[in-house]
């Protein structure tokens, strides 16, 4: 039951099968029992919970059902909500009470979601381990002595554990893809400007970008197709852009005719032999349903990970300025002078994760490094861009592993960010080319689950989701549920 | 051997939009504190910035007006400082591809006029204000200016005197006001200057510079440059260096003090905002917004000259503000008989007796048709120019038409002969000996028996024809 799929819940919802309450009442049980182990929700409010509930069986019983009618939905703790705090799993802004909703929140409510609490993260989003978050780890359901993937680990974590059916994250360099290959979900990046970036604590504002973490590629295309859209409040939300047929893109049975790129550098030497097998297989099968496997390069793949760490700390370096305890979040006690005030109130609120990036960030964008860093990192993003105009005029969509390793054991990586920024190598060309992307399991290493990444040319959101159902159709991972009772 | 004094100046401009830069917040002045704020411009965590386009349409008109080039594309930038008064931690400005660059201004000296480059005119948001004063051991804040449209405008180094400076911002004042991009209240901080200032031996290559901050009144700017020029000179003098800082202006004292050095200097960390696209423009709306220019002060005082026939100084006077222009106008399109003396008795009489009660000529309780109406009484010799000053008074005072004091006082000049030639009788008849003193060749004596007979009517008599009739009676 747990392991239900959004959709489905959708149907006996509207088949009276079962009331919005008893669905919130079914999870609730569930956080009740797991959540203390896996650390996925940093606030839970049962009470609202059920009010929502209540409020969508009611709406459904006077008007009918809205497009998420009663389904629960876990949120990111990044994205702002007028009910319970945002904190951004930092101590920041921990107790903070945001006034507003975000964008892609109001949207949720008027489609009829239940907000079912918020969900671990590592603290603004910066981390690929959901390790740096002020409340603690989030742990992988498939072995709890495992990171769950970051910085949208806890929006995973609930998904992989059926403590929600469905969750929203955000990515920046992979933070929607790499928990969700390492948690064995689906995520789907849109392109960026196709979600509302408002309402969202900033990280990297030319890299953000929302959306849904989901057991199923159909689950995927439902919340989509309510979270994207033009938002005049948002000026790199874009308007003039072709839409979606989310439920067609998502019908395909076969890939007859499909060009997939492969490209080399994402197939090296050096990765996980395990991983490496289960894509390999995958792209097996995909060829099996009619696909053209066809080879490509991207080249300056090797540069992508360098030049994200130039662009998104510096970005961030400026974001992160608004929290100087004069108007809100964390203050320290007694500042001597407003020097002492800006200091103090910064090194107690961020962690050391935030911080690095800060310095990072500040040191790029300095006057003399400017244009060795930041600017130079620009440039590099226009040629990994223009890799991928290349590579979408020979294929279709291209494949990849989501992450070159499986989940690794808590701690394994705390002290060498270098090592962890690698994670996301596979991730971070996709933002910094803005295009969108999808993860969905492809298979189990040592009882862990890998990701199979697609990537599309922007705005063609449907090849993903075609791709991915196709894909996902043929195979039966979405059976595999871990294993949770030692967790309870 | 001579020094030059070199300046440039960077000038604040608030555009008065209605609402603010990047929300959609009110910018009227005088508000309570914060209460024109919104989570956008408070920096609360998520939000984002939407570009208002009326400030971009205003920003566009002043370039053209200066004869810049308007960048099709331009683009934001984060300035990036810690300050309690800056919400987001830094501010968003132009700093690598401002809307408008390369114009000019042109400004009156010495009888002649002298062209002034204008490097650039970017857009940009304006920060909240730290309220010190009568506050112990805090400070407050007051975010109702935050996210307020500013245009800064950067000079060349252009200005040879404080002088120069002075005229250059006045022309400039004068131009964002006629173009209605900013009320350009100086009191109210929303027309700002700071000035570079350094100093060399004429032909030499510029010496190091400072800048000299809080100059908000004319006369500020010209002290303090004149007191920064005199000081830069006496240290090099003296065998010493100026050395680039900061420098403020205490204006009880009138001297600069040095505020932070170069090594203090900021570094901004200028890099492009990424929560605003490039500014794309349209040539199409660059040019819709060139067909909307208003006249120009420049234009205006030529037209001024050619269709009034006024001369330069008065021109300039009328022009002075859009305001006056456009009274003077209605006032010459109402008497249309006498442009001139339409151009003395609006900048001579009526201005001159508001400005000893503190008022503009928008406060005037005169209009232009009531004062149209009084020259028209002088123009058909109702009443003669000296009695419509007294006339001019009572209107101020009460605001009633030309006619109805007239006609109440019995001011009414006399314009008839035979009671003209009465009264001359009446005056010679009472003086018989100048009369004799006149008639034997003492003609001196004429202007005593025009005074004689202007008091014997009570001013009402018609100066002109007392003249006319007192020669032609007096040779009888």
């Amino acid at each position: 039951m747990p392991f239900t799929s959004l959709c489905e819940w959708s149907r006996r919802l509207s088949a009276g099968e079962i009331s919005a309450v008893e669905l919130a009442r079914l999870y609730l049980e569930r956080v009740a029992r797991y959540n203390g182990r896996l650390n996925a929700f940093v606030h839970h409010d049962e009470e609202a919970i059920l009010e929502q509930a209540a409020a969508s069986d009611a709406h459904r019983a006077k008007h009918g059902a809205r497009a998420l009618e009663g389904l629960p939905i876990a949120i990111k703790d990044i994205f702002c909500t007028r009910e319970g705090p945002t904190q951004c799993c930092s101590n920041i802004l921990r107790g903070y009470q945001a006034p507003y909703d975000a964008h892609v929140i109001t949207l949720l409510k008027e489609a009829g979601a239940v907000l079912f609490g918020k969900t671990n993260m590592d603290e603004f989003a910066m981390g690929s381990s959901n390790e740096t978050s002020a409340f603690g780890p989030c742990r992988n359901p498939w072995d709890a002595e495992r990171i769950p993937g970051g910085s949208s680990g806890g929006s995973a974590c609930a998904v992989a554990a059926g403590l929600a059916p469905a969750a929203l994250g955000t990515d920046t360099g992979g933070s929607i893809r790499q928990p969700a290959s390492l948690c064995g979900i689906t995520g789907l990046k849109p392109t960026y400007g196709r979600v509302s970036r408002r309402g969202i604590i900033a990280f990297a504002s030319s890299l953000d970008q929302a959306g849904p973490m989901t057991r199923s590629v159909e689950d995927a295309a439902l919340l989509a197709s309510v979270l994207c859209g033009h938002d005049p409040a948002d000026a790199t939300s874009v308007s003039n852009v072709p839409q979606i047929d989310w439920k067609a893109a998502v019908g395909r049975q076969d890939l007859k005719g499909v060009r997939i790129g492969r490209p080399r550098e994402y197939f090296s030497e050096g990765m996980d032999a395990g991983v490496l097998g289960c894509v390999e297989r995958a792209l097996e099968c995909c060829q099996g349903l009619g696909a053209e496997i066809v080879d490509i390069s991207l080249p300056h793949t090797e540069a992508a990970v360098a030049t994200y760490y130039v662009i998104a700390p510096s970005e961030a370096s400026a974001n992160l300025a608004r929290y100087d305890g004069v108007r809100f979040g964390h203050r320290c006690e007694q500042p001597r002078d407003l020097l002492d005030l800006y200091t103090r109130t910064r090194d107690e609120g961020f962690g050391p994760e935030v911080k690095r990036r800060i310095l990072t960030g500040t040191f790029a964008l300095s006057s003399g490094y400017y244009d060795a860093y930041y600017l130079k990192a620009q440039k590099v993003r226009t040629l990994i861009r223009q890799d991928f105009l290349r590579a979408f005029e020979q294929v279709d969509v291209i494949a990849t592993p989501t992450s070159p390793v499986t989940a690794f054991r808590i701690g394994e990586k705390t002290n060498d960010p270098l090592t962890m920024y690698l994670a996301d190598v596979f991730t971070i060309a996709v933002n910094l080319a803005g295009l969108p992307a999808l993860s969905q399991p492809c298979g189990f290493v040592d009882g862990l689950p890998v990701g199979l990444q697609w990537i599309a040319p922007a705005w063609r959101e449907d090849r993903l989701l075609s791709a991915a159902a196709a894909y996902e159709k043929a195979t039966d991972w979405l059976s595999r549920t871990p294993e949770l009772e030692a967790m309870a | 051997m001579s020094w030059e004094v070199v300046i440039g100046l960077e000038v604040h401009v608030q555009v008065n939009t209605k609402t603010k830069a990047f929300c959609g917040c009110s910018t009227a002045f005088g508000a309570e504190p914060n209460t024109q704020t919104c989570p956008v411009c408070l920096g609360m965590p998520g939000q984002l910035p939407v570009l208002n386009m009326d400030a971009v349409t205003k920003t566009v008109l002043t370039g053209l007006a200066i004869d810049a080039t308007i960048n099709l594309e331009s683009r934001f930038d984060r300035k990036n400082y810690f300050y309690p008064d800056l919400p987001k931690g830094y501010q968003i400005s132009q700093f690598a591809i401002p809307l408008v660059e390369h114009g000019h201004l042109d400004i009156p000296v010495g009888g002649g006029e002298k062209r002034i480059g204008i490097t650039r005119i970017h857009l940009e948001e304006d920060a909240g204000k730290s309220l010190h004063e009568g506050l112990e051991g805090v400070s407050h804040i007051d975010l109702n200016r935050s996210g307020i449209p500013l245009m800064e405008i950067v000079s060349e180094p252009d200005m040879r005197s404080a002088d120069e400076a002075v005229a250059y911002l006045k022309q400039l004042h004068q131009l964002v006001r006629f173009l209605d991009v900013s009320d350009a209240d100086m009191e109210k901080g929303q027309f700002r200057c700071d000035a570079n200032v350094s100093v060399r031996r004429p032909g030499q290559p510029f010496g190091t510079r400072t800048e000299l901050k809080n100059l908000n009144s004319f006369r500020f700017i010209k002290q303090a440059i004149e007191y920064e020029a005199m000081r830069q000179i006496e240290l090099i003098e003296d065998g010493g260096k100026v050395v680039q800082e900061t420098r403020l202006f205490d204006s009880t004292k009138g001297v600069t003090r040095s505020m932070r050095s170069k090594e203090e200097a900021h570094d901004y960390r200028y890099f492009p905002e990424p929560d605003l696209p490039p500014l794309r423009l349209e040539r199409e709306q660059v040019e819709q917004i060139r067909r909307g220019m208003p006249e120009l002060p420049a234009q205006m005082r030529r037209r001024f000259e050619q269709e009034y026939g006024l001369s330069s100084y008065d021109a300039e006077v009328l022009t002075q503000t859009r305001e006056l222009a456009a009274w003077y106008e209605s006032l010459a399109a109402a008497h249309p008989a006498d442009p001139k003396r339409c151009a003395n008795w609006l900048a001579n009489e009526l201005l001159g007796r508001l400005k000893e009660s503190g008022r503009d000529i928008v406060d005037s309780p005169v209009s232009a048709q009531q004062l149209a109406g009084l020259l028209d009484r002088i123009a058909d010799n109702t009443i003669s120019g000296k009695i419509a000053k007294d006339v001019l008074d009572a209107m101020i005072e009460s605001g009633e038409d030309a006619d109805a004091i007239i006609e109440a006082r019995g001011l009414k000049q006399v314009t008839d002969t035979t009671a003209i030639d009465d009264m001359i009788r009446e005056v010679m008849a009472a003086n018989p000996e100048q009369v004799a003193q006149y008639k034997a060749g003492k003609e001196k004596l004429f202007g005593f028996f025009v005074g004689q007979v202007m008091k014997a009517s009570r001013g009402k008599a018609n100066p002109a024809m007392v003249n006319e009739r007192l020669k032609v009676l007096l040779r009888e």
